[in-house]
């Protein structure tokens, strides 16, 4: 018994320091996302050797509607044009271009179909591949969801390009109606398994929701507050690439630009 | 609120393992005496199980207290985007609270059908068993009834340029005739309502994996072991809505209620050496640090490097729908450490502190509905109001009231029913080893 009392002593610790990481976050800056949410130990060795080669880095993004504003002035709001700003920032004397396929409505299997196509035309260093929402929507399963995506790092990777994977938006107003938790941890295993990093903009969309800078429940026709998250997320997913094609000295956190 | 109620509750069937029936042969009988002296016996106490078969007292209240537990956990789960989920066991190891609570409840089905099998035969043990998915059934579309009404809520008030791609998923709204159709289908099961489909089609096929059970155990298992086999092997799983397949497959997760069917009669004491065993403790234990540190590298990814790249290879993914083998060995890991340092005559069992949990647990079907439906209403509320970590925190704290206070109002109308009835031997009924959901 004495065993048992032990045991449960250890998980609740473990469960408090958890907790208390999770609760203590950082100081509420602007876009401030913790570190252990940003930074894998996958290397982008592509995206390294271009930048400083070729002083080039050459991004695709492919994605669902979530990578995406809608409005005239959407596209540019949207978080790849807003990574493409912050990397121009922080890569000085680096040509740096981001070039966004939309693919709304697509499963993972069917986005997949289009990426030889896409390599030949584009020739990228780096893929930020975002996916997993419609097929939550879907119901695909989880397994094939899976296989789509591993199936797809796959090909990228043959086809010469880094790969860094995007999952879903957090969206607290569905949480209980799409199931998106399996799909997630599907993306977070083909990362494992193909060593690329994963920009987990669930857990770092639902961080900066806990920690009140962006009120993700509110029901608005504004364009003000997703222009707001996807600057962020332009930013937080910049300080990811930078870390992970060591292109910079690690901060912990996303340095305000 | 709590005064005095009769504790422990009165028994309704006779507590004694009854007589030999003539359908069940006299070494079954012996094996099943066994097996009830032997989940009695604590690993402390151990009385020679042939010599004098300890008759069991009343309902093994651990079995109670486990299923309460879990129902507190899965609707800790369900409460979306919640600070307390972090409590629950699914954040520190494989396994989550699914796996007690199918356990659990394919142990309590054969303690009360199979009872019920042997004293008044097959039929009617049989139709007691489809009485019961019928009753889940109907709670499932009860809740689905409700789902309906809030998600048709948050949809009329929901717009948002940042979430376009995710108002798809309200399309389902659209086509109620297809929907409704196939939610009567169970092929259409919204978040977080997959269970009880699950426990259905368990329910509606366990009359035969009973019968089975209770003539050749092993053979059961092992047809049961087989079949999760042959459904890893060849991908078998049920259709979904609007594709995919279901979330929870019956087809693999039958193992673990079958599992826990067969423990009741007498595979629990079969493995009691084994379980009594340092090795399987030291064992038990070294699993669940190993899954927990496997745990650890998820949430925080530069732990990763800790994981080498073979062991990732062949542990990845960890699948729930088909109930990974991980999974599984992460359960009858817990459950071996429970039943090890856990003796069923455990004084704390009888103690207050625990008598919520253990009540939860004894009205699991209502408990469980009631936990779905709070979880929904928690999301409506965190809609409404505000959905931040105090929130989630008294919510959850809510709930958990709420479903104690519900349960403790169960089980006085139970016990007024059963005092007013004028019959003191009423048919076994399956709340009374704790429920069934």
């Amino acid at each position: 018994m004495m065993n048992w009392t032990a045991v449960g002593r250890a998980v609740a610790t473990a469960a408090i320091v958890l907790c208390s990481a999770v609760v203590r976050g950082e100081p509420a800056e602007i876009c401030a996302v913790p570190g252990y949410l940003l930074f894998g130990d996958s290397k982008l060795d592509r995206a390294h050797a271009a930048v400083l080669k070729d002083h080039e880095l050459r991004i695709l993004t492919l994605g669902g509607t979530s990578s995406s504003l809608p409005g005239p002035d959407g596209p540019s709001s949207a978080y790849p044009s807003r990574l493409e700003a912050a990397l121009t920032r922080r890569l000085p004397g680096v040509k740096v271009t981001v070039t966004t396929v939309p693919m709304p409505r697509q499963t993972a299997a069917e986005m997949a179909k289009s990426i030889d196509k896409l390599l030949i035309d584009q020739k990228p260093s780096l893929v930020v591949w975002q996916t997993g929402t419609y097929d939550a929507v879907r119901g695909t399963d989880p397994e094939e969801f899976r296989a789509s995506v591993s199936g797809g790092v796959e090909r990228l990777q043959e086809g010469g390009a880094d790969v860094v994977l995007v999952n879903m938006q957090y969206s607290p107003r569905t949480e209980s109606i799409v199931a998106v938790g399996a799909y997630a941890d599907g993306i977070r295993w083909v990362s494992r398994e193909r060593e690329v990093p994963v920009f987990d903009r669930l857990a770092i969309m639902r961080h900066w929701y806990d920690q009140g800078q962006f009120d993700l429940y509110k029901a608005t026709k504004d364009m003000k507050l997703a222009k707001s998250v996807h600057d962020c997320l332009g930013r937080a997913l910049g300080a990811t690439i930078i870390d992970a094609a060591q292109l910079g000295a690690r901060h912990g956190t996303m340095p305000q630009q | 609120m709590l005064e005095n109620p009769p504790w422990p509750p009165q028994l309704r069937y006779p507590a004694a393992v009854s007589m030999p029936l003539p359908s069940v042969t006299l070494q079954e009988f012996i094996g099943y005496r066994r097996s009830m002296a032997s989940i009695v016996q604590s690993p402390m106490i151990q009385a020679p199980a042939a010599q004098a078969p300890v008759v069991p007292a009343g309902r093994d209240l651990r079995l109670d207290l486990f299923r309460g537990l879990a129902l507190w956990l899965i609707f800790l789960d369900h409460v979306p985007n919640n600070i307390l989920a972090w409590f629950t066991i699914r954040n520190y190891g494989f396994s989550d609270a699914t796996e007690i609570f199918i356990f659990i409840s394919g142990y309590t089905a054969a303690f009360v059908y199979g009872r019920s099998m042997q004293e008044r035969g097959f039929i009617v043990a049989g139709a007691r068993i489809l009485k019961r998915a019928w009753q889940l059934y109907v709670a499932h579309v009860f809740l689905f009834a409700i789902y309906i009404a809030e998600i048709a809520y948050v949809a009329s008030s929901f717009e948002n340029p940042l979430y376009v791609e995710e108002m798809n998923t309200l399309d389902f709204l659209k086509t109620p005739d297809v929907t409704i159709m196939q939610a009567l289908l169970l092929k259409f099961k919204p978040a977080n309502m997959d269970v009880l489909p699950l426990y259905i089609v368990l329910l509606m096929v366990f009359p035969l994996a009973l019968w089975l059970l209770l003539r050749r155990a092993s053979v059961a298992l092992a047809l049961s072991v087989a079949l999760y086999v042959l459904a890893w092997e060849f991908g078998w799983n049920f259709e979904a809505y609007p594709s995919g397949h279901w979330y929870f497959n019956p087809l693999a997760w039958q193992l673990l209620f079958v599992f826990g069917a067969w423990c009741a009669l007498g595979g629990a004491a079969r493995i009691a050496p084994a379980l009594r065993s340092p090795i399987t403790v030291w064992l038990a234990v070294a699993y669940l640090v190993c899954s927990f540190a496997v745990t650890m590298t998820w949430y925080f990814p530069r732990l990763g490097f800790l994981i080498p790249h073979w062991l990732g290879e062949w542990m990845y993914p960890i699948d729930k729908t088909n109930l990974d083998v991980l999974r599984f060995a992460h359960f009858l890991a817990l459950a071996a450490l429970t039943v090890r340092f856990i003796p069923r005559t455990w004084p704390v069992l009888q103690s207050r502190w625990l008598k919520p949990a253990i009540m939860c647990g004894q009205n699991s079907l209502e408990i469980f509905c009631l936990g779905v439906f709070l979880a929904f209403a928690a999301h409506f509320v965190m809609v409404e109001f505000y959905g931040g970590p105090a929130m989630q925190v008294v919510i959850s704290m809510a709930g958990i009231l709420i479903m104690i206070a519900t349960a403790w109002v169960i089980s006085w109308y139970k016990r007024m029913e059963g005092r007013g009835s004028g019959t003191p031997k009423r048919p076994p009924d399956a709340d009374l080893a704790g429920g069934e959901a």
